[in-house]
């Protein structure tokens, strides 16, 4: 099946001349863009509630800003490793492409452990998302966030682990594949930036 | 050589396929199915419009004495029909006919391609589809019934709704989730999969059409999904996004923290609302165009200037949403600049109908049953069109809005508009699809009676919605002495929807009689057409093509001088 279907469709590894794209990049970039909208519309959201409310908590004070710029740094940094395994798998030094990419993994997992924290320290002062219109929005955008880090976790051991015997297939197809979580992971990361400065410092 | 298990072949090959004709196909049955349905909750519903009170023979009985106890139909009942209605026919029925059904199958096979980009994840698009399409009809079922909140869920009554509010918050995010994969998909494949000389502006407008209703999709559906989120944790975790604070709920202050807006919810869901409207509409125009070009045997006129304005009018249709709520009290300067877009985003549509009316002129016109709904759907669906300028200026939205003239304007849109080109279509590809023509008796005992039914069914309501019957009363309007001397029509509209379920029935013995038994086509392009589905054996096998294909022309090559014959395919070198 995987053969037939390989046949019939072009451009799954070479990029096509006038778009200068593969088809999975192409469609990542797609898939980025109606992310976009989808975090766009709860900013849109956020600013609608706060700029129509008649009390807003002091944001600094009441999120946990150490934490929450501790976790900046961690997701910047596994970004960054993400790049030097897909450069070290260009470089067909597979080896070094597993080190960077259990530390993506590792550093992701990091992430996940301090948000957690900092929900644990929001329950144990009883403060859920029916509390407040902030903390709901809180709760939903760093939640939808965390589900999309575990989203990228799960890509990320996949390729790191039996995805990657499809290098033994077509090594080219198999860089392209971590370009691609590569791109997602960026896009996360970016969401990320974005939410902190505007959850925890505005 | 290994035995291969025949039901193993067969759910490959037919049911877990990934050849996008496959998937085309299961997209059709599935949405026409949905739309017999929604037609049938609205018939139950015209009963009691027609006959507020009485109970219903026959079949009263069957729906339970829950909902229609002796017969008649309680207000909690007809409002969850309504819900409903709304809902199985927009995201069910027209959208993934125009979106799901035709463009599978026809996006890979006229750009000259032999699959989608993505196969599998075609796949995947289908079965989320369908499984949302099941848990729709699974809230039927619900000790509740479905909701009853209207197709667009406005809080904060769809925050306090029974489950079935719920079930229909899941249903709509496994939607979007397919909608979004197979925008993706059909976007990635019109630009990747051209085959050689297939430039863009040698693509016929149906793929035009397809590739700005899917950009539509991508960017118009994820804002809902976002709402969907925050109506969820209203409902689930008790937040309050779309609860203000000192919220009355039957006549107590709800116990609930406040500070929502429940006008938040109205700007994201038509946010995605307006959009949709062109992703009905789109399809529809494409399907149209090739039918008129085909059958007036000449090319399209003002065909450029029919791609710059569907282009223009996908980037406009996400600045219009907010002429649905002009009566919330949103401010006479968004209101300025809503109407100003509405007005400018009419011009493109116009432009398009203007062009195929043009095409018409001088043309041979072959008067055939896919022609007959093509030039149905083009007085109509202008109707349609220029009914729902009232409706974007707001001075004149303000004594229509909700009101019966809304319904009859947007039916016309979707009724004898959307619905004739998906019949149009379906009567046009037929032949390609099963290597079997339609019967044309059948056919035409199908379209009169259905166009007349149409204009008796939808134009009254445009009557009642200027004598001001409100679009929600599930008395037809009985109780208000302002509304008694329209409120006859209410019998006349019913009768006549009822009449127009009795002239489907030739439409279904034809479709599933012609599949079996219907004249067979002894070439391969019985319509004498000159774009790419044409060029493959029939019924296109999986990989549709034979050989290689190279474009050397325009979609629309019809009547060229010094050619033999009046049409020159895409692919033929020499005219």
């Amino acid at each position: 099946m995987h053969d037939t279907e390989f046949e019939m469709v072009p451009y799954k590894i070479e990029a096509r001349e006038d778009t200068g794209l593969y088809n999975a990049k192409f469609a990542i970039w797609l898939f980025l863009a109606s992310e976009i909208m989808l975090f766009g519309s709860l900013f849109s959201a956020y600013i609608l509630l706060r700029v129509g409310s008649l009390s807003w908590p002091v944001q600094s004070e009441f999120l946990n800003v150490p934490i929450g710029a501790l976790n900046s740094v961690i997701l910047v940094t596994s970004s960054m490793f993400i790049i030097r395994a897909w450069s070290a798998l260009k470089a067909d030094d597979f080896k070094k492409f597993q080190k960077y990419m259990w530390l993506t993994i590792t550093f992701a997992i990091v992430f996940l452990c301090f948000k957690g924290v900092e929900y644990a320290q929001h329950f144990m002062h009883h403060e859920y998302p029916k509390t407040s219109v902030f903390l709901a929005l809180y709760f939903l955008l760093t939640g939808l966030h965390a589900l999309h880090i575990i989203g990228g976790i799960i890509v990320n051991i996949y390729y790191v682990g039996p995805g990657s015997r499809l290098r033994a297939i077509n090594k080219q197809w198999f860089i392209n594949r971590v370009e691609i979580a590569g791109l997602y992971w960026h896009f996360v990361d970016i969401v990320w930036i974005f939410l902190f400065s505007m959850l925890y410092l505005l | 050589m290994t035995q291969k298990n025949p039901m193993h072949s067969f759910l490959h090959k037919y049911v877990f396929s990934s050849d996008h004709k496959v998937i085309g196909i299961q997209y059709g049955l599935t949405s026409l199915f949905f739309l017999l349905f929604g037609f049938i909750l609205i018939m139950i519903m015209r009963w009691q419009l027609a006959y507020p009170g009485q109970p219903m023979p026959y079949a009263g009985n069957i729906f339970g004495e829950n909902n229609m106890p002796g017969g008649i139909m309680l207000p909690e009942f007809y409002n969850q029909l309504g819900a409903m209605h709304g809902t199985i026919m927009v995201f069910l029925g027209v959208v993934p006919l125009g979106f799901g059904a035709f463009g599978n199958y026809l996006v890979p096979l006229q750009i000259g391609a032999r699959d989608m980009a993505f196969p599998r994840l075609n796949m995947l698009s289908y079965w989320i589809f369908f499984v949302a399409g099941f848990l729709m009809l699974l809230s039927f079922f619900l000790p509740g019934g479905p909701t009853g909140n209207g197709w667009t869920a406005y809080p904060p009554l769809a925050d306090f709704a029974h489950d079935g509010q719920t079930i229909w918050l899941f249903g709509m995010f496994l939607i979007i989730i397919s909608s979004l994969f197979s925008s993706i998909n059909v976007i990635v494949t019109i630009f990747q999969l051209r085959a050689p000389g297939m430039s863009f502006d040698r693509l016929p407008f149906f793929v035009w059409g397809q590739l700005i209703t899917a950009f539509l999709l991508l960017l118009a559906f994820p804002p809902l999904e976002g709402a969907a989120f925050m109506q969820l944790m209203d409902r689930l975790l008790g937040t309050s996004f779309f609860l203000p604070s000192g919220l009355f709920v039957n006549g107590q202050v709800a116990n609930v923290s406040g500070g929502g807006n429940a006008l938040l919810w109205q700007h994201l869901f038509w946010f995605l609302g307006h959009p949709e409207v062109y992703v009905i509409i789109l399809p529809a125009l494409g399907i149209v165009t090739e039918i008129i070009a085909n059958n007036t045997r000449k090319n399209v006129s003002g065909f450029d200037y029919m791609k710059y304005s569907v282009i223009f009018l996908g980037f406009v249709s996400f600045i219009v949403w907010s002429h649905h709520t002009y009566l919330t009290g949103m401010g006479t300067n968004i209101t300025a600049f809503f109407q100003t877009t509405t007005m400018i985003v009419s011009i493109p549509s116009v432009i398009i109908i203007t062009a195929l009316f043009i095409t018409l002129w001088g043309g041979s016109i072959r008067f055939n049953l896919p022609m007959l709904f093509a030039l149905a759907f083009l007085p109509m669906f202008g109707f349609g069109g220029l009914t729902g300028l009232p409706l974007g200026l707001a001075a004149t939205d303000i004594p229509l809005h909700d009101t019966y003239y809304v319904i009859g304007h947007f039916h016309y849109v979707v009724a004898p508009g959307v619905i004739f080109a998906i019949f149009a279509g379906i009567y046009y590809w037929f032949p390609k699809m099963t290597g079997r023509k339609m019967n044309d008796f059948l056919g035409h005992l199908h379209f009169w009676p259905t166009l007349v039914c149409m204009n008796i069914v939808f134009f009254p309501m445009l009557i009642m919605g200027l004598e001001g019957v409100n679009r929600r009363l599930y008395d037809g309007g009985e109780t208000y002495v302002f509304m008694h001397n329209v409120l006859h029509w209410n019998v006349i509209i019913s009768w006549a929807a009822w009449i127009m379920a009795i002239a489907q029935i030739p439409f279904i013995i034809n479709f599933f009689g012609s599949i079996l038994k219907g004249e067979k086509v002894n070439s391969d392009n019985p319509w004498q057409s000159t774009t790419l589905e044409w060029a493959t054996p029939t019924p296109p096998p999986h990989g549709n093509f034979t050989k290689p294909i190279t474009v050397y022309r325009g979609p629309y090559a019809y009547s060229l001088e010094g050619s033999s014959k009046d049409y020159s395919p895409q692919n033929e070198k020499d005219i």
